[in-house]
């Protein structure tokens, strides 16, 4: 049986923002859309800006890239701000579990010493490269178009910055709170022959000016090897080592791939769809990142995992690349 | 393994300030390219003191429970009518000032703080600015989805992003923020960070939210508080800015100290229309603006220069003037916005009897001996059915964009006009604080989108004021504009209320 509160029913003059209603029709919109479309300031500027007198404040030309609508790209997560934090918080409480679990039982003592020093060679150091992604995010946030993908730019970005933290909690959990391991993880970042590679391509995105170009480096091209490469291939590595602990410290990774992926995956294919020049800009800016992170991380890959590893990590971006439409 | 105990200093230099490097492969000042240009002299980024040290797990975690909360209220906000709840219909119309003046606003300093959060290179300062950027996003989400309530019941609500880029008096606020984003980095952060987010917030954002706490608008008030820790932490961040940039180089005080000038003044003019929804569209009043000048400028305001003197740092230049402006600027506004009330896109009325009677006891030294009469006017002609409309459009101060609307503050009867040539133009400004700022920076503000130009100029359509209206602006003429008496707005209150 289901009950029934008399409430006053008032008639609205209308269901939503007028631009809502252009594009979906008057009807009851969701928050995802009312805080997403049409948001960003188009048109009359006052003034151009002292840094980039060329151009607008905002203005669509700082990539190559073009699209008829930027609101195009709708985010399959319809993250805005508030859903935004609220799966993230949701994520983080597991995360904190884990860690709490993980320090409370002591689980770092059941490490070998071969398995920590492998960590701090190998994981730790990961947190320069997440660094380097929340810049590379952020300045998409700051110089992209439209809303819509401008702010899963700043989550991306701060999302980041969490697991640069997170990585470096594991480097606390591994020294008992004293730093040594950054350090020595950063001695490795800056000088071990295995690393420069990859702090190499980390400087040059940071001077790459075309904020599409960088997402497909960083979230497209980088993104699908730490994934593949640390979170699944090393995971294994360290299940059959003893390490399967280690897993509860990275989990928030692999899940966060895994929720990022489907949108980094949209934004490829609706930028593709949308016209033969941007379909040959992506896949150009594919090849050439693939082909200087191919050779950034072969060194890294040869003493973390093996010489396949490089090989089967760039076959699932491959695979990843041509569902989403790009040839 | 002993674990040693962390505080929190050491933790979040372990896990945040640690993760930047020395470059080896690229140059450095290419992937930070514009430190360097207005003259500001960093030495040493790593004597930035974070001013809050939060990590992104405790950010989610803290976030999320605000949002659940602010969006449980907003739910039952509109299940429950809420808008039936406030004092008078009236008062909405502040709102529409908001969704159109004020919210867009909060975007550009989610899109400001990103630029900063990504170009600083210091990453303490770049984190911080990161945290500022997704908290003003946050802002304009939930001021939209704290409205979009509203703008389902009431009218001038529903073009909000469109008019904001076109409007004649949304281009005060949109070219405030446009100034300080197409200025540098530094600049950005002495005019957001500190003159507006520090200095002058107490008397945007706490007047608005008040107004909606003491008018029964639980939606808008509810924002208010759960913005208020986010608030806490970007006025931090505006005082950190100001000390790091006066304590890294002595060649940095006198550069300050002009932004500093530059920007309360700005923010100043921009408060104008704060000060006119505080005394004449609250039904229920929270106090003057007058008094809310004294309270957040003067006292807390003098305060803080106090403190900032042994950087060298004075008070802003034109604060005299200010002191005598507290007196007029609303009544000013709300006059001209009257005038005009067939080409904005809220509704604009007489203030009742007790609403003069409050402002003479409000502003004994100027209310009945200049602006009284000029209601009392307005209210005859209104009754016998010639309620007045300007025809002339107004002309716009180059620098702030306000209609001439201000007097000379020594003689009330006496409009105050300024002038400078520039490459054989004359350019027009409203008082010698916005002549100064144009003096300076001549090449910027004669880019400025003059809205009155730009119809002259044929660039808005027309060629009628009404065509403007309703085809470039988007204004739902006869319904969203006019007088509050007879507008739709009211009918539909009367109806709610069994009084129509």
């Amino acid at each position: 049986m289901t009950i029934e509160i008399k409430t006053s029913m008032l008639e609205p003059v209308r269901h939503t923002f007028a631009h809502i209603e252009r594009r979906f029709g008057d009807k009851p919109a969701t928050r995802y859309q009312e805080a997403t479309y049409d948001v960003q300031s188009e048109t009359n500027f006052h003034y151009r800006p002292l840094w980039q007198p060329d151009l607008e404040l905002n203005d669509p030309r700082r990539t190559a890239i073009q699209m008829s609508d930027w609101y195009a790209f709708k985010d399959p997560r319809q993250f805005y701000y508030g859903s935004y934090v609220q799966q993230r918080a949701k994520m983080q409480e597991a995360a904190e579990n884990n860690y709490a679990f993980f320090e409370k039982r002591n689980l770092a003592n059941h490490l070998s010493e071969e398995l920590r020093a492998s960590l701090i060679r190998f994981l730790v150091p990961f947190r320069h490269v997440e660094h380097t992604a929340n810049l590379n995010n952020v300045y998409g946030a700051a110089y992209g178009y439209g809303t819509a993908i401008t702010q899963a730019l700043m989550f991306d970005g701060m999302d980041r910055l969490g697991m640069a933290q997170y990585l470096s909690r594991i480097g606390l959990i591994l020294d008992g709170n004293s730093g040594d391991s950054l350090v020595e993880a950063k001695t490795q970042w800056m000088s071990a022959d295995i690393w420069q590679g990859v702090r190499a391509i980390c400087e040059e995105m940071l001077v790459t000016k075309d904020w599409f170009e960088l997402l497909i480096a960083q979230d497209f091209v980088i993104d699908n090897l730490v994934a593949n490469l640390v979170y699944e291939q090393w995971d294994e590595h360290l299940v059959a080592n003893g390490g399967q602990d280690v897993a509860m410290l990275t989990e928030f990774m692999r899940v966060w791939h895994k929720d990022t992926a489907r949108w980094v995956d949209a934004v490829i294919k609706v930028a593709a769809a949308e016209s033969e020049e941007n379909q040959l800009l992506i896949s150009d800016w594919v090849t050439k990142w693939r082909g200087k992170a191919a050779e950034a991380f072969a060194p890294l890959c040869n003493e973390m995992l093996s010489e396949n590893a490089l090989t089967d990590a760039l076959l699932v971006m491959d695979k990843r690349l041509a569902k989403a439409g790009v040839k | 393994m002993a674990t040693k105990k962390l505080n929190l200093k050491d933790k979040y230099r372990l896990l945040t300030r640690d993760l930047d490097w020395e470059f080896s492969y690229q140059d450095r000042k290419e992937a930070f390219p514009y430190e360097e240009f207005e003259g500001i002299k960093i030495t040493d980024w790593s004597k930035w003191e974070d001013p809050f040290r939060l990590t992104m797990d405790s950010y989610w975690k803290y976030q999320a429970e605000k949002e659940k909360k602010l969006y449980a209220i907003l739910d039952a906000f509109s299940q429950n009518n809420g808008q039936t709840n406030i004092s008078d219909p009236r008062y909405v119309n502040a709102l529409k000032i908001f969704l159109t003046g004020v919210s867009p606003l909060e975007y550009q300093a989610y899109q400001g703080f990103a630029q900063t959060g990504r170009e600083f290179g210091g990453i303490g300062a770049r984190v911080a600015c990161q945290m500022q950027s997704i908290d003003e996003l946050r802002h304009v989400q939930t001021q939209i989805h704290a409205m979009s309530h509203y703008n389902k019941f009431f009218d001038g609500f529903q073009e909000f992003s469109h008019q904001h880029d076109r409007i004649w008096y949304l281009s005060v606020p949109k070219s405030f923020f446009n100034d300080a984003r197409a200025a540098g980095p530094f600049e950005f952060m002495v005019a957001i960070g500190f003159s507006f987010e520090y200095v002058l917030t107490n008397l945007l954002f706490v007047p608005f939210m008040s107004g909606a706490a003491y008018n029964g608008d639980m939606a808008t008030v509810t924002f208010g508080f759960s913005a208020q820790s986010d608030e806490a932490r970007h006025m931090t961040l505006g005082l950190e800015v100001i000390k790091f940039l006066l304590e890294q180089h002595e060649d940095n005080v006198p550069i300050v100290q002009k932004w500093i000038d530059k920007w309360f003044w700005r923010g100043t003019r921009l408060l104008t229309i704060v000060a006119m929804m505080m005394d004449y569209m609250l039904p229920n009043k929270v106090m003057s603006w007058k008094e809310a000048w004294e309270v957040y400028f003067e006292e807390a305001g003098g305060a803080l220069f106090k403190d900032l003197a042994r950087y060298g740092i004075r008070m802003p230049k034109y604060a005299e003037t200010i002191e005598k402006e507290k007196e007029h600027i609303s009544h000013q506004a709300w006059w001209t916005f009257y005038t005009h009330g067939h080409a904005t896109g809220f509704h604009t009325w007489v203030p009742s009897d007790e609403e003069l009677d409050w402002l003479s006891e409000k502003y004994p030294d100027t209310f009945d001996k200049y602006y009284r009469p000029r209601w009392e006017m307005a209210k005859e002609m209104e009754a016998k059915g010639e309620r007045f409309y300007t025809k002339a459009l107004p002309q716009l101060c180059t620098v702030c964009q306000i209609p001439m609307l201000f007097t000379e503050m020594d003689d009330p009867t006496q409009t105050c006009y300024r002038s400078s040539d520039y490459e054989e133009n004359k350019y027009h400004f409203c008082s010698d604080g916005c002549k100064d700022i144009f003096d300076d920076e001549p090449e910027k503000y004669v880019q400025s989108w003059l809205p009155v130009h730009q119809i002259f100029q044929g660039n808005c359509g027309g060629p009628d004021v009404e065509d403007i209206l309703r085809d470039y602006y988007r204004i739902n003429v006869g319904t969203d504009n006019m007088d509050m008496k007879g507008s739709p707005d009211e009918l539909r209150w009367k109806e709610w209320k069994g009084t129509a």
